[in-house]
Protein backbone atom coordinates (compact mmCIF):
# COMPACT_ATOMS: atom_id res chain seq x y z
CA UNK A 1 0.00 0.00 0.00
CA UNK A 2 2.88 2.00 0.78
CA UNK A 3 4.52 1.42 -2.52
CA UNK A 4 1.69 2.04 -4.43
CA UNK A 5 1.18 5.58 -3.04
CA UNK A 6 5.12 6.03 -3.37
CA UNK A 7 4.81 5.26 -6.70
CA UNK A 8 1.63 7.55 -7.73
CA UNK A 9 3.96 10.49 -5.89
CA UNK A 10 7.09 9.52 -8.11
CA UNK A 11 5.14 9.20 -11.46
CA UNK A 12 3.65 12.53 -10.29
CA UNK A 13 6.89 14.09 -9.97
CA UNK A 14 8.04 12.65 -12.96
CA UNK A 15 5.18 13.96 -14.82
CA UNK A 16 6.14 17.56 -13.45
CA UNK A 17 9.38 17.03 -14.75
CA UNK A 18 9.33 15.65 -17.95
CA UNK A 19 10.21 18.00 -20.69
CA UNK A 20 7.26 19.09 -22.76
CA UNK A 21 6.67 19.21 -26.42
CA UNK A 22 6.24 22.79 -27.80
CA UNK A 23 2.71 22.54 -29.48
CA UNK A 24 2.70 25.74 -31.69
CA UNK A 25 6.07 25.38 -33.79
CA UNK A 26 5.06 21.52 -33.99
CA UNK A 27 2.20 22.11 -35.08
CA UNK A 28 3.62 24.80 -37.81
CA UNK A 29 5.93 22.45 -38.95
CA UNK A 30 3.60 19.36 -39.71
CA UNK A 31 1.02 22.03 -41.29
CA UNK A 32 3.82 23.37 -43.89
CA UNK A 33 5.70 20.15 -44.54
CA UNK A 34 1.87 18.32 -44.78
CA UNK A 35 0.79 21.06 -46.79
CA UNK A 36 3.69 21.43 -49.42
CA UNK A 37 3.48 17.19 -49.64
CA UNK A 38 -0.37 17.56 -50.55
CA UNK A 39 0.66 20.56 -52.76
CA UNK A 40 3.38 18.11 -54.62
CA UNK A 41 0.34 15.82 -55.02
CA UNK A 42 -1.92 18.43 -57.03
CA UNK A 43 0.73 19.36 -58.68
CA UNK A 44 1.44 15.82 -59.74
CA UNK A 45 -2.19 14.74 -60.41
CA UNK A 46 -3.11 18.91 -62.67
CA UNK A 47 0.21 17.64 -64.90
CA UNK A 48 -1.53 14.06 -65.97
CA UNK A 49 -4.50 15.88 -66.73
CA UNK A 50 -2.71 18.26 -68.29
CA UNK A 51 -0.29 15.93 -70.27
CA UNK A 52 -3.21 13.12 -70.63
CA UNK A 53 -6.26 14.43 -71.33
CA UNK A 54 -8.34 11.48 -72.51
CA UNK A 55 -7.88 9.87 -68.55
CA UNK A 56 -10.67 10.30 -66.49
CA UNK A 57 -9.98 11.90 -63.06
CA UNK A 58 -10.69 8.88 -61.18
CA UNK A 59 -7.71 7.78 -62.84
CA UNK A 60 -5.77 10.05 -62.12
CA UNK A 61 -6.04 10.45 -58.95
CA UNK A 62 -4.68 7.00 -58.38
CA UNK A 63 -1.60 7.69 -60.63
CA UNK A 64 -1.07 10.34 -58.26
CA UNK A 65 -1.25 7.84 -55.25
CA UNK A 66 1.23 5.27 -57.10
CA UNK A 67 4.07 8.29 -57.99
CA UNK A 68 3.64 9.92 -54.14
CA UNK A 69 4.13 6.35 -53.11
CA UNK A 70 7.30 5.39 -55.24
CA UNK A 71 8.44 9.10 -54.45
CA UNK A 72 8.42 8.39 -50.59
CA UNK A 73 9.74 5.34 -51.31
CA UNK A 74 12.86 5.94 -52.99
CA UNK A 75 13.65 8.81 -50.37
CA UNK A 76 13.15 6.78 -47.85
CA UNK A 77 15.52 4.33 -49.50
CA UNK A 78 18.00 7.24 -49.98
CA UNK A 79 17.74 8.27 -46.15
CA UNK A 80 16.45 11.21 -46.88
CA UNK A 81 12.12 10.74 -45.51
CA UNK A 82 13.48 9.96 -41.99
CA UNK A 83 14.96 13.88 -41.96
CA UNK A 84 11.74 14.75 -42.93
CA UNK A 85 9.91 13.22 -40.87
CA UNK A 86 12.18 14.20 -37.93
CA UNK A 87 11.54 17.80 -38.67
CA UNK A 88 7.83 17.74 -40.01
CA UNK A 89 6.09 15.16 -37.54
CA UNK A 90 2.91 14.28 -38.18
CA UNK A 91 2.77 16.31 -41.27
CA UNK A 92 4.63 14.19 -43.52
CA UNK A 93 3.16 10.72 -41.47
CA UNK A 94 -0.76 11.97 -42.34
CA UNK A 95 -0.36 11.83 -46.04
CA UNK A 96 0.08 8.66 -47.99
CA UNK A 97 3.72 8.94 -47.95
CA UNK A 98 4.15 8.66 -45.15
CA UNK A 99 2.42 5.02 -45.08
CA UNK A 100 4.78 4.04 -47.74
CA UNK A 101 7.63 5.34 -45.65
CA UNK A 102 6.01 3.30 -42.98
CA UNK A 103 6.13 -0.07 -45.40
CA UNK A 104 9.55 0.77 -47.23
CA UNK A 105 11.38 1.32 -44.10
CA UNK A 106 10.99 -2.03 -42.29
CA UNK A 107 11.71 -3.57 -45.41
CA UNK A 108 15.45 -1.86 -45.60
CA UNK A 109 15.74 -2.59 -42.16
CA UNK A 110 14.91 -6.69 -41.79
CA UNK A 111 16.96 -7.07 -45.74
CA UNK A 112 19.43 -8.98 -43.41
CA UNK A 113 16.97 -11.54 -42.41
CA UNK A 114 16.16 -12.81 -45.76
CA UNK A 115 13.33 -12.02 -48.36
CA UNK A 116 10.93 -14.19 -46.77
CA UNK A 117 11.51 -14.01 -42.93
CA UNK A 118 12.81 -10.23 -43.26
CA UNK A 119 11.28 -8.53 -45.96
CA UNK A 120 8.24 -9.70 -46.36
CA UNK A 121 7.19 -10.40 -42.79
CA UNK A 122 8.32 -7.64 -41.43
CA UNK A 123 7.21 -5.32 -44.01
CA UNK A 124 3.49 -4.48 -42.64
CA UNK A 125 5.14 -4.35 -38.68
CA UNK A 126 4.17 -0.75 -38.25
CA UNK A 127 1.69 -0.43 -41.30
CA UNK A 128 -0.18 -3.78 -40.54
CA UNK A 129 -2.55 -1.97 -38.05
CA UNK A 130 -3.64 1.10 -40.83
CA UNK A 131 -4.27 -1.93 -42.88
CA UNK A 132 -6.47 -3.73 -40.51
CA UNK A 133 -8.17 -0.63 -39.37
CA UNK A 134 -8.96 0.69 -42.96
CA UNK A 135 -10.23 -2.80 -44.15
CA UNK A 136 -12.42 -3.31 -40.71
CA UNK A 137 -13.54 0.62 -40.61
CA UNK A 138 -14.54 0.25 -44.72
CA UNK A 139 -17.17 -3.04 -43.83
CA UNK A 140 -18.48 -0.81 -41.59
CA UNK A 141 -19.41 1.74 -43.67
CA UNK A 142 -19.90 -0.48 -46.04
CA UNK A 143 -23.01 -2.16 -43.74
CA UNK A 144 -24.13 1.29 -42.70
CA UNK A 145 -24.39 2.40 -46.80
CA UNK A 146 -26.33 -1.12 -47.22
CA UNK A 147 -28.72 -0.33 -44.22
CA UNK A 148 -29.24 2.96 -45.51
CA UNK A 149 -30.18 1.81 -48.94
CA UNK A 150 -32.86 -0.42 -47.40
CA UNK A 151 -35.11 2.23 -47.31
CA UNK B 1 19.38 -0.89 6.26
CA UNK B 2 17.87 -4.18 6.37
CA UNK B 3 21.14 -6.02 4.51
CA UNK B 4 24.45 -5.26 3.48
CA UNK B 5 25.14 -5.39 -0.45
CA UNK B 6 28.65 -4.55 -0.49
CA UNK B 7 31.08 -6.98 -0.38
CA UNK B 8 34.62 -5.03 0.22
CA UNK B 9 37.84 -6.22 -1.10
CA UNK B 10 40.72 -7.60 0.85
CA UNK B 11 43.22 -8.10 -2.00
CA UNK B 12 41.67 -5.60 -4.22
CA UNK B 13 42.30 -6.24 -7.83
CA UNK B 14 43.79 -4.16 -10.14
CA UNK B 15 42.21 -2.37 -13.45
CA UNK B 16 45.70 -3.35 -15.46
CA UNK B 17 44.05 -2.55 -18.99
CA UNK B 18 41.18 -0.62 -20.47
CA UNK B 19 40.13 -0.43 -24.25
CA UNK B 20 36.98 1.78 -25.81
CA UNK B 21 35.88 1.54 -29.33
CA UNK B 22 33.39 3.58 -30.23
CA UNK B 23 31.09 4.72 -33.88
CA UNK B 24 31.74 7.94 -35.62
CA UNK B 25 28.86 10.13 -34.31
CA UNK B 26 30.18 8.95 -30.50
CA UNK B 27 33.63 9.87 -31.88
CA UNK B 28 32.53 13.52 -32.62
CA UNK B 29 30.89 13.88 -28.82
CA UNK B 30 32.80 15.34 -25.89
CA UNK B 31 35.14 12.71 -25.44
CA UNK B 32 35.80 11.82 -28.84
CA UNK B 33 40.06 12.43 -27.89
CA UNK B 34 40.03 10.04 -25.35
CA UNK B 35 38.63 6.65 -27.09
CA UNK B 36 41.09 4.25 -28.40
CA UNK B 37 39.21 3.89 -31.71
CA UNK B 38 36.97 5.54 -33.41
CA UNK B 39 35.32 3.38 -36.29
CA UNK B 40 35.11 4.94 -39.72
CA UNK B 41 30.90 4.29 -40.58
CA UNK B 42 28.63 1.69 -38.41
CA UNK B 43 28.97 -1.14 -39.96
CA UNK B 44 32.59 -1.48 -39.12
CA UNK B 45 33.38 -3.68 -42.27
CA UNK B 46 30.53 -6.22 -41.88
CA UNK B 47 27.52 -7.19 -43.60
CA UNK B 48 24.92 -6.29 -40.88
CA UNK B 49 25.05 -4.34 -37.57
CA UNK B 50 24.63 -7.06 -35.02
CA UNK B 51 27.65 -8.36 -36.99
CA UNK B 52 29.44 -4.71 -36.18
CA UNK B 53 28.30 -4.98 -33.17
CA UNK B 54 30.39 -8.27 -32.40
CA UNK B 55 33.21 -7.10 -34.58
CA UNK B 56 33.39 -3.94 -32.01
CA UNK B 57 33.37 -5.95 -28.89
CA UNK B 58 35.97 -8.65 -30.38
CA UNK B 59 38.44 -5.99 -30.95
CA UNK B 60 37.65 -4.38 -27.75
CA UNK B 61 38.99 -7.81 -26.07
CA UNK B 62 41.95 -8.16 -28.48
CA UNK B 63 42.67 -4.66 -27.89
CA UNK B 64 42.15 -4.56 -24.03
CA UNK B 65 44.39 -7.72 -23.73
CA UNK B 66 47.49 -6.03 -25.44
CA UNK B 67 46.43 -2.71 -23.75
CA UNK B 68 47.32 -4.79 -20.42
CA UNK B 69 50.55 -6.51 -22.09
CA UNK B 70 49.16 -10.09 -22.24
CA UNK B 71 48.20 -12.18 -24.26
CA UNK B 72 45.25 -14.75 -24.39
CA UNK B 73 46.88 -17.64 -22.81
CA UNK B 74 46.69 -15.48 -19.83
CA UNK B 75 43.15 -14.95 -19.06
CA UNK B 76 41.11 -17.43 -17.02
CA UNK B 77 38.03 -16.21 -17.80
CA UNK B 78 36.12 -12.92 -19.25
CA UNK B 79 32.89 -11.79 -17.85
CA UNK B 80 30.37 -9.62 -20.67
CA UNK B 81 27.10 -8.99 -21.77
CA UNK B 82 25.26 -6.83 -24.03
CA UNK B 83 21.62 -5.83 -24.41
CA UNK B 84 20.95 -7.34 -27.77
CA UNK B 85 18.04 -10.87 -27.69
CA UNK B 86 20.26 -13.75 -25.66
CA UNK B 87 23.06 -11.57 -25.59
CA UNK B 88 23.98 -12.34 -28.84
CA UNK B 89 27.16 -10.18 -29.20
CA UNK B 90 29.59 -11.13 -26.21
CA UNK B 91 28.63 -14.96 -26.80
CA UNK B 92 29.74 -14.26 -30.39
CA UNK B 93 32.30 -12.41 -29.93
CA UNK B 94 33.80 -14.69 -27.02
CA UNK B 95 33.50 -17.71 -29.84
CA UNK B 96 36.30 -16.30 -31.21
CA UNK B 97 38.70 -16.62 -28.11
CA UNK B 98 39.94 -19.40 -26.23
CA UNK B 99 39.13 -18.52 -22.44
CA UNK B 100 36.13 -19.52 -20.64
CA UNK B 101 33.14 -16.82 -21.03
CA UNK B 102 30.60 -15.88 -18.47
CA UNK B 103 26.92 -13.62 -19.66
CA UNK B 104 25.25 -11.43 -17.87
CA UNK B 105 23.30 -9.13 -18.78
CA UNK B 106 22.10 -5.90 -16.71
CA UNK B 107 21.03 -3.78 -19.08
CA UNK B 108 23.06 -0.55 -19.04
CA UNK B 109 24.47 -1.64 -15.66
CA UNK B 110 26.50 -4.66 -17.22
CA UNK B 111 29.69 -2.87 -17.03
CA UNK B 112 29.82 -2.79 -13.37
CA UNK B 113 28.15 -5.80 -13.22
CA UNK B 114 30.88 -7.88 -15.53
CA UNK B 115 33.58 -6.20 -12.80
CA UNK B 116 31.98 -6.57 -9.25
CA UNK B 117 31.91 -10.27 -10.54
CA UNK B 118 35.43 -10.24 -11.79
CA UNK B 119 36.52 -8.75 -8.56
CA UNK B 120 34.74 -11.27 -6.22
CA UNK B 121 36.64 -13.93 -8.72
CA UNK B 122 39.83 -12.30 -8.18
CA UNK B 123 39.65 -11.55 -4.57
CA UNK B 124 38.79 -15.05 -3.70
CA UNK B 125 41.63 -16.37 -5.23
CA UNK B 126 39.93 -18.49 -8.22
CA UNK B 127 41.74 -16.24 -11.00
CA UNK B 128 44.82 -13.73 -12.26
CA UNK B 129 43.22 -12.04 -14.81
CA UNK B 130 39.40 -11.44 -15.81
CA UNK B 131 38.71 -9.82 -18.72
CA UNK B 132 35.12 -7.35 -18.26
CA UNK B 133 33.61 -6.35 -21.43
CA UNK B 134 30.04 -4.61 -23.05
CA UNK B 135 29.35 -2.81 -25.63
CA UNK B 136 25.88 -1.46 -27.71
CA UNK B 137 25.38 -0.56 -31.13
CA UNK B 138 22.73 2.48 -32.00
CA UNK B 139 20.74 0.65 -35.24
CA UNK B 140 20.89 -2.74 -33.46
CA UNK B 141 19.04 -1.20 -30.23
CA UNK B 142 16.62 0.81 -32.34
CA UNK B 143 16.07 -2.53 -34.35
CA UNK B 144 15.14 -4.47 -30.87
CA UNK B 145 13.49 -2.16 -28.59
CA UNK B 146 12.10 0.58 -31.36
CA UNK B 147 11.42 1.40 -34.59
CA UNK B 148 13.35 1.25 -37.97
CA UNK B 149 16.00 3.48 -38.64
CA UNK B 150 14.50 5.41 -41.78
CA UNK B 151 11.08 5.23 -40.25
CA UNK B 152 9.80 9.13 -39.93
CA UNK B 153 9.44 9.40 -36.96
CA UNK B 154 10.28 11.97 -33.89
CA UNK B 155 11.83 11.15 -30.63
CA UNK B 156 10.18 12.21 -27.57
CA UNK B 157 11.80 14.84 -25.80
CA UNK B 158 12.43 12.12 -22.70
CA UNK B 159 14.19 9.72 -25.32
CA UNK B 160 18.03 9.12 -25.35
CA UNK B 161 20.44 7.79 -27.94
CA UNK B 162 21.73 4.26 -27.53
CA UNK B 163 25.56 4.56 -28.09
CA UNK B 164 27.99 2.91 -30.50
CA UNK B 165 30.44 1.66 -28.51
CA UNK B 166 32.45 -1.39 -26.89
CA UNK B 167 34.57 -0.77 -23.52
CA UNK B 168 36.63 -3.70 -22.02
CA UNK B 169 38.70 -3.69 -19.06
CA UNK B 170 41.56 -6.64 -17.63
CA UNK B 171 41.32 -7.00 -13.71
CA UNK B 172 44.50 -8.79 -12.50
CA UNK B 173 46.45 -9.38 -9.20
CA UNK B 174 49.65 -8.36 -10.80
CA UNK B 175 50.43 -5.44 -12.53
CA UNK B 176 49.84 -1.64 -12.09
CA UNK B 177 46.77 0.43 -12.47
CA UNK B 178 44.17 1.54 -10.00
CA UNK B 179 42.04 -0.96 -7.73
CA UNK B 180 38.91 -1.94 -6.84
CA UNK B 181 38.27 -1.34 -3.30
CA UNK B 182 34.62 -2.22 -3.07
CA UNK B 183 31.56 -3.33 -4.81
CA UNK B 184 27.79 -3.37 -3.98
CA UNK B 185 25.40 -5.12 -6.02
CA UNK B 186 21.69 -3.32 -6.77
CA UNK B 187 18.25 -4.61 -6.20
CA UNK B 188 16.07 -4.80 -8.58
CA UNK B 189 13.83 -2.01 -7.53
CA UNK B 190 10.21 -0.36 -9.52
CA UNK B 191 8.78 2.88 -8.53
CA UNK B 192 6.08 2.09 -11.07
CA UNK B 193 7.06 4.07 -14.39
CA UNK B 194 5.49 2.89 -17.58
CA UNK B 195 6.95 5.28 -20.24
CA UNK B 196 9.71 3.28 -22.09
CA UNK B 197 11.09 6.49 -23.30
CA UNK B 198 11.88 7.49 -19.71
CA UNK B 199 13.94 4.91 -18.37
CA UNK B 200 15.72 7.71 -16.37
CA UNK B 201 13.21 7.83 -14.28
CA UNK B 202 13.32 4.16 -14.20
CA UNK B 203 16.79 3.75 -13.35
CA UNK B 204 17.49 6.59 -10.97
CA UNK B 205 15.05 5.30 -8.07
CA UNK B 206 17.32 1.74 -8.30
CA UNK B 207 20.93 4.24 -8.65
CA UNK B 208 19.18 5.53 -5.19
CA UNK B 209 18.81 2.82 -3.48
CA UNK B 210 22.30 1.42 -4.28
CA UNK B 211 24.30 5.00 -3.68
CA UNK B 212 22.13 4.90 -0.16
CA UNK B 213 22.91 1.20 0.41
CA UNK B 214 26.70 1.84 -0.92
CA UNK B 215 27.29 4.70 1.40
CA UNK B 216 25.54 3.31 4.43
CA UNK B 217 28.17 0.16 4.49
CA UNK B 218 31.04 1.74 3.32
CA UNK B 219 30.48 4.27 6.26
CA UNK B 220 31.64 7.38 3.22
CA UNK B 221 30.40 10.35 2.40
CA UNK B 222 29.37 11.63 -1.07
CA UNK B 223 32.30 14.17 -0.42
CA UNK B 224 35.07 11.41 0.26
CA UNK B 225 34.29 10.68 -3.74
CA UNK B 226 36.50 12.49 -6.49
CA UNK B 227 33.33 11.67 -8.75
CA UNK B 228 30.22 9.68 -8.53
CA UNK B 229 29.77 8.53 -12.03
CA UNK B 230 26.25 7.09 -13.39
CA UNK B 231 25.99 5.39 -16.68
CA UNK B 232 23.37 6.82 -18.78
CA UNK B 233 20.43 8.11 -16.74
CA UNK B 234 20.64 11.08 -19.27
CA UNK B 235 19.27 14.41 -18.84
CA UNK B 236 16.49 14.17 -16.68
CA UNK B 237 17.27 10.80 -15.17
CA UNK B 238 20.41 12.42 -13.22
CA UNK B 239 18.48 15.37 -12.27
CA UNK B 240 16.07 13.35 -10.76
CA UNK B 241 18.58 11.13 -8.74
CA UNK B 242 20.00 14.71 -7.41
CA UNK B 243 16.22 15.79 -6.68
CA UNK B 244 15.75 11.87 -5.06
CA UNK B 245 19.09 12.16 -2.66
CA UNK B 246 18.33 16.03 -1.54
CA UNK B 247 15.09 14.36 -0.03
CA UNK B 248 17.11 11.99 1.55
CA UNK B 249 19.52 15.23 3.11
CA UNK B 250 22.41 13.95 0.72
CA UNK B 251 23.81 16.71 -1.80
CA UNK B 252 25.10 15.19 -4.31
CA UNK B 253 27.80 17.81 -5.50
CA UNK B 254 29.88 19.12 -8.48
CA UNK B 255 31.47 15.60 -8.02
CA UNK B 256 28.16 14.11 -9.57
CA UNK B 257 28.34 13.14 -13.32
CA UNK B 258 26.22 11.22 -15.58
CA UNK B 259 27.93 9.50 -18.54
CA UNK B 260 24.85 9.73 -20.97
CA UNK B 261 24.71 13.41 -20.08
CA UNK B 262 28.00 14.60 -20.80
CA UNK B 263 28.86 11.87 -24.31
CA UNK B 264 27.23 14.32 -26.58
CA UNK B 265 27.41 17.77 -27.83
CA UNK B 266 23.87 20.10 -27.60
CA UNK B 267 23.96 20.04 -31.18
CA UNK B 268 24.30 16.92 -31.72
CA UNK B 269 20.69 16.01 -31.08
CA UNK B 270 20.47 13.35 -29.31
CA UNK B 271 17.94 15.27 -26.24
CA UNK B 272 17.99 13.79 -22.83
CA UNK B 273 21.86 12.16 -24.04
CA UNK B 274 23.35 8.93 -24.35
CA UNK B 275 22.32 5.23 -23.51
CA UNK B 276 23.07 1.85 -23.54
CA UNK B 277 25.51 -0.62 -22.52
CA UNK B 278 28.57 1.03 -24.43
CA UNK B 279 27.48 4.51 -22.60
CA UNK B 280 29.70 4.44 -19.34
CA UNK B 281 31.55 1.29 -20.64
CA UNK B 282 33.31 3.69 -23.03
CA UNK B 283 33.70 6.45 -20.84
CA UNK B 284 35.01 4.38 -18.10
CA UNK B 285 37.53 2.92 -20.02
CA UNK B 286 38.40 5.63 -21.81
CA UNK B 287 38.50 8.73 -19.75
CA UNK B 288 38.33 7.88 -15.88
CA UNK B 289 41.00 5.37 -16.86
CA UNK B 290 43.31 8.15 -17.96
CA UNK B 291 42.74 10.33 -15.29
CA UNK B 292 43.21 7.89 -13.22
CA UNK B 293 46.84 7.41 -14.73
CA UNK B 294 47.47 11.27 -14.70
CA UNK B 295 46.53 10.86 -11.01
CA UNK B 296 43.44 13.90 -11.17
CA UNK B 297 41.10 11.34 -10.35
CA UNK B 298 41.68 9.20 -6.13
CA UNK B 299 38.75 7.85 -5.77
CA UNK B 300 35.64 7.17 -8.10
CA UNK B 301 32.18 5.52 -7.59
CA UNK B 302 31.11 4.29 -10.88
CA UNK B 303 27.60 3.30 -10.44
CA UNK B 304 25.91 2.78 -13.93
CA UNK B 305 21.97 1.69 -14.25
CA UNK B 306 20.19 -0.81 -16.00
CA UNK B 307 16.32 -0.81 -17.58
CA UNK B 308 15.48 -4.38 -16.84
CA UNK B 309 12.82 -4.20 -19.85
CA UNK B 310 11.74 -5.80 -22.52
CA UNK B 311 9.69 -5.43 -25.81
CA UNK B 312 7.26 -7.92 -24.75
CA UNK B 313 6.71 -6.48 -20.63
CA UNK B 314 6.24 -3.05 -22.18
CA UNK B 315 4.10 -4.48 -24.62
CA UNK B 316 2.08 -6.20 -21.71
CA UNK B 317 1.84 -2.80 -20.10
CA UNK B 318 4.71 -3.90 -17.31
CA UNK B 319 6.40 -1.13 -15.84
CA UNK B 320 9.97 -0.90 -16.14
CA UNK B 321 12.43 -2.01 -13.36
CA UNK B 322 15.78 -1.09 -13.05
CA UNK B 323 19.01 -2.06 -11.05
CA UNK B 324 22.45 -0.24 -10.28
CA UNK B 325 25.38 -1.84 -9.56
CA UNK B 326 28.33 0.20 -7.67
CA UNK B 327 32.15 -0.13 -7.84
CA UNK B 328 34.80 1.95 -6.07
CA UNK B 329 37.71 2.51 -7.81
CA UNK B 330 40.62 4.36 -6.06
CA UNK B 331 44.45 5.05 -6.77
Amino acid sequence: MEDKRRNEQYNRYIQSKIPKTKAWPTLFRSFVIGGMICLLGQGINDLIMLGFPQISQTSAWAYTLVCLIFLASILTGFGVYDQIGKYAGGGSIVPITGFSNSITSPSIEFKSEGIIYGICVKMFTIAGPVIVFGVVSSVAVGLIYWVIGLF
Amino acid sequence: MEREQTLIMKRKPRIIGNYAIVGPKEGQGNFGKYFDYVMKNDYFGESTFEKAERKMLESAISGVISNAKLSPKDIDIMVGGDLLNQIISSSYAARAFEFPFVGVYGACSTMAESMAIGSVLIDGGYCNNVVCCTGSHFSTAERQYRFPLELGNQRPPTSQWTITGAGACVLSMNGDGPKISSVTFGKVVDWGINDVNDMGAAMAAAARDTLLNHLENTKTKVGDYDLILTGDLGKLGSEILIDLMDEEGIDLGVNYGDCGQMYFKREQGTLCGGSGAGCCATIFNSYVMKKFREGKLKKVLFMPTGALLSTTSSQQGDTVPGVCHAIVVES
